[in-house]
């Protein structure tokens, strides 16, 4: 985002943007100062409770404009659901669609000129990858016992490529949380950081800054179709994971 | 002095580890590009496969982030 801290130089700082700062005064960080992260996960509660909740208190027959999106919403998560982890998938779909709901909303506030993107910071997806991963892996083991193993022993491979296949596939299994988090955060990072970039190029450029201006404005309308496929990427992903616990045997 | 060898090493590496992503690249326009093919040839079977086409993209993608995941390291963490 073009800042107030953008004063024309190339030397501009685009990771400035996602320092996490304390909201009130200036000194350290601790797991209780209230920053800019929680103001903004804050917002997006609150952007997520007024959609929800405003737009299923009329309930009416022939809906308002945010009834239709709400509905829209639950509809869309619901058949998400409903076709990729079955209909057995859709006892957790509360869970998946509070999941996609908060990361559509902290995607798109932080796309508000000045605003903080909260799902840019690692923490924030992992903490989101690592509840999903432990999660469906707790639910595996509750639902199928020990059975659950025979998610990684691929039965419809010749016997002398099993034990190959299931080291491969205990891998895959375990670097799941890592690209799940990093997948959300790395393409909220590098899209903010690029739009940064291309303001640096305008602040140089005087008359000529009519071509990374235009830039900008596209690169903003990519950025906002990549903060809505990346949180549908998150959840389809938790639909795909909670398949596989749910169905372990291939 | 050799602190600083040990940094640009690092340092190139993390560049060299990014050319991962182009293999990632290449994937995912594999993806896409058969998927359209396919759905122009037969569009009443398109929309069925739209959440394929993108599970299809994510492990596509998942190693590229690996490369990514090795130029963080290695820029921040060695």
């Amino acid at each position: 985002m073009a800042s107030e801290d953008a004063t024309g130089g190339v030397n501009i700082d685009t990771m400035h943007q996602f320092m996490v700062r304390p909201l009130f005064g200036e000194g350290a960080v601790h797991w209780y100062t209230p920053t800019n992260v929680t103001l903004w996960m804050g917002i997006a509660v609150v952007c997520t409770v007024l959609l929800l909740v405003m737009g299923t208190r009329g309930r009416a027959i022939v809906p308002s404009r945010i009834q239709s999106v709400a509905e829209l919403a639950y509809g869309f998560v619901y058949k998400m659901v409903e076709d990729v982890s079955g209909r057995d998938g859709l006892k957790y779909f509360p869970y998946i669609m509070s999941l996609f709901i908060f990361i559509v909303f902290a995607n798109f506030l932080g796309l508000i000129p000045g605003a903080f993107t909260t799902t840019s910071h690692l923490a924030v997806t992992a903490t989101m990858a690592l509840a999903v991963f432990i999660g469906v892996t707790v639910l595996g083991f509750v639902k199928h016992g020990a059975s659950f193993l025979s998610l990684f022993w691929i039965t419809a491979a010749p016997l002398a490529l099993r034990p190959i296949l299931a080291v491969i596939e205990v891998i895959s299994y375990f670097v799941r949380p890592v690209s799940h988090s990093i997948r959300l955060m790395g393409n909220m990072m590098a899209g903010h950081a690029v739009m940064k970039v291309f303001a640096g190029f305008a602040g140089v450029l005087g008359v000529g800054a009519v071509f990374p201006v235009v830039a900008i404005g596209a690169i903003y309308a990519l950025e906002f179709l990549v903060a809505f496929i990346q949180a549908y990427v998150f959840a389809i992903l938790t639909c795909v994971y909670l398949r596989d616990a749910l169905h372990p045997h291939h | 002095m050799e602190g600083d060898i040990v940094q640009m090493g690092a340092y190139i590496g993390a560049g060299l580890a990014c050319t991962g992503m182009g293999g990632a690249s290449v994937g995912i326009g594999h993806v896409v590009g058969n998927y359209i093919s396919g759905a122009l040839r037969n569009p009443s079977a398109a929309a069925s496969q739209t959440a394929t086409m993108f599970i299809g993209i994510a492990f596509a993608e998942a190693l590229g982030i690996f490369s990514f995941l090795v130029a963080l390291l290695l820029m921040f963490a060695v």
